[in-house]
């Protein structure tokens, strides 16, 4: 076996036999030409072909990949009459005497190197694109055929690099999956690898060599592995692995636009967790509705300073925007407990999980706080932002933060600096605490979130981390599912909303009993939230 | 001659599909049509050329056009950057 790693430019699991695509072998050679108006001419012939070849192509894709990934094939074309292009070939014939395809040649090389030498990997990229439209009017100039060859079984295309014009091409019922040794993940392929659906593996470098033609393969598209003649072991793993991933796209293409509805007609809301931005792929990959719990920790474990506003800003907007009205749910920084940052400065502590964390900080240290206020209302503005904060315990904190959210809006006011003014707030039902004066917080807030993880460690004393405490735990204890009720009776007698964003939210065997109790949503991890969203359709 | 100047907002600067729109509404005028960055210029009825200027985020340039439809070109050609770019 071979294992061979790159860049995955789009996931899932393909095996199959490799199928190394070989271009057609042209030498370009110069030769002398005496007749420079006829030589010319030939030129403008074969330019006339190709573009009317593209031509094809865009309505090809327009109909597989859509406008937007279909308007290459027509920039392609652009190019193709481009004056600057056409006159350096024209220049190069008449001055040089010499065959159209040297002029071809040599004007596209140098268009590429126009590209290379820009300082931006976009496009530095598109110098594939010079010399894609150009190979394409050197095979018509030498007469070569560039149709491809039918592919007799479903395989793996292996190449080089893979032209725009050559991916759209292939019969994609046919295509398995794409490896090559070179490409960017900017580059055309990979885009329209990713709007085809097809896993695909780039950067193999030349290990990835056309020797292997023909040998069984397994490209996983979700580490960006593709392994040669795989073990027994590696064939079994990959083979569930891509099973999985169907049976999840299988539920997706069920469930797309359907609304989570029990049986007897309970609609519940199931939106996902995450940690970061590279999560909202996946977000969007699992059809969530929404998220219901945005750790903004990450600003700050993966900085060496505090974030500053403008930094916090740019990522709840792209999140924001990203989500398209749907609902986000940005949780404030949660830090203490088993999240140190140096920088904070925080004490070493007896017991940090009942210390100094989370609320506690930002209402001891309100110039922390205020920054992120500011760039969540700030932020609110392009999407459908909410605000939750986490290890509340009595309604006086909440009435601090309030305090708090009208002086950030006030200077946001007096300094001219659009915001939402009316933004959700929320916070986290994670201590027995807040669960037992629920009924006055939910006076105070629009929304509840049950955060279990914590919620079960301090209701039941048990420390999550210490193993040797397993036997005693119990995440279905009744003690945690009678806080849940209460807090969730509590929220509806308010008029406020109430979700879970905990682990037990997940838990396929709790979700009946969750509709029972009323609550309005469940947040959980991507990959869950479409066997959630199927069970919920089971549920009564 | 007609200019107006523009800051570029679309986080993506003039990328190929961008350039390719304007080169496609700039070939539609009589009038020469330029777009300069800094001290770079180019035709902007030439893709090349305009995707050449590597234009990003926040970078201004100066579209100016020269010619007997000037005045409509610069018009409409200032509505199309507001609403692409």
């Amino acid at each position: 076996m071979v294992t061979i790693t790159g860049k995955s430019v789009f996931g899932g699991v393909s095996i199959g036999k490799l199928l190394f695509y070989k271009r057609s072998e042209k030498v370009i050679k110069r030769t002398h030409v005496d007749d420079l108006d006829a030589e010319w001419k030939r030129f403008q012939e074969a330019k006339d072909a190709a573009v009317s070849q593209l031509q094809g192509l865009y309505d090809k894709a327009l109909e597989d990949v859509g406008e937007a990934n279909a308007m290459i094939f027509e920039i392609h074309q652009m190019m193709l009459e481009d004056l600057d292009y056409l006159e350096s070939i024209e220049n190069i014939i008449r001055t040089q005497e010499v065959n159209a395809e040297f002029a071809v040649a040599t004007t596209a090389d140098n268009f590429a190197k126009m590209f290379s030498a820009m300082d931006d990997a976009y496009m530095q990229g598109r110098a594939a694109d010079v010399k894609d439209v150009s190979e394409r009017v050197l095979d018509i100039l030498c007469g070569v055929d560039t149709g491809l060859k039918e592919m007799s079984e479903p395989c793996i295309i292996a190449a080089d690099d893979l032209a725009p014009s050559e991916t759209v091409q292939l019969d994609k019922s046919k295509v398995l999956g794409f490896a090559t040794q070179f490409g960017s993940a900017n580059s055309h392929t990979a885009i329209l690898a990713r709007t085809m659906n097809i896993p695909a593996v780039i950067g193999l470098g030349e290990e990835l060599s056309p020797e292997y033609n023909g040998k069984t393969a397994v490209v996983d598209g979700f580490t960006g592995t593709i392994y040669i003649e795989p073990d027994e072991e590696t064939m079994k793993e990959m083979t569930e692995k891509r099973q999985k991933d169907l049976d999840r796209k299988a539920l997706l293409e069920q469930l797309k636009g359907k609304e989570n509805v029990t049986k007897s007609g309970r609609k519940i809301n199931v939106y996902a967790n995450i940690g970061n931005v590279s999560d909202l792929g996946a977000v969007l990959k699992n059809d969530a509705g929404g998220i219901g719990l945005f750790r903004s920790e990450f600003l700050y474990l993966e900085n060496s300073d505090f974030p500053t506003e403008e930094q916090q800003f740019s990522v709840y907007k792209q999140v924001a925007e990203s989500m398209a009205g749907k609902k986000v749910i940005i949780r404030t920084l949660d830090i203490g407990a088993d999240k140190q940052v140096d920088y904070f400065g925080l004490d070493k502590e007896e017991n940090p999980a009942l210390g100094y964390r989370a609320i506690r900080i930002c209402l001891t240290r309100p110039e922390i706080f205020k920054t992120q206020l500011r760039a969540l209302y700030r932020a609110a503005v392009y999407g459908n932002i909410s605000i939750m904060f986490p290890m509340i315990i009595s309604v006086d904190e909440v009435k601090q933060i309030k305090e708090i959210i009208a002086e950030v809006k006030e200077e946001l006011r007096s300094e001219g600096i659009p915001f939402k003014e009316d933004v959700e707030l929320g916070i986290m039902i994670e201590t027995p605490a807040s669960v037992m004066v629920s009924r006055e917080l939910a006076k105070e807030v629009d929304f509840f979130s049950v955060g279990t993880n914590d919620l079960t460690q301090y209701t039941l004393a048990i420390d999550r981390q210490n193993n040797k405490l397993d036997r005693f735990f119990d995440p279905h204890h009744p003690a945690v599912l009678a806080m849940i009720r209460m807090a969730a009776e509590s929220a509806h007698a308010e008029g406020a909303w109430i979700g879970i964003c905990g682990e037990l939210g997940a838990d396929l065997e709790l979700t009946q009993e969750f509709i029972d109790m009323g609550l309005d949503e469940l947040s959980v991890s991507p990959a869950m939230v479409l066997p959630l969203r199927n069970r919920i359709r089971e549920c009564d | 001659m007609k200019e107006f100047k523009y800051v570029i907002t679309d986080p993506e600067g003039i990328h190929a599909r961008p350039a390719g729109i304007l080169v496609k509404q700039a070939a539609g005028y009589a009038s020469a049509v330029k777009i300069a960055k800094g001290e770079k210029s180019a035709d902007a009825k030439r893709i090349f050329g305009v995707m050449g200027l590597g234009v990003k985020n926040g970078d201004e340039v100066t579209i100016t056009a020269d010619g007997a439809d000037e005045e409509k070109a610069i018009a409409e050609l200032e509505t199309f950057f507001k609403e692409n770019l």
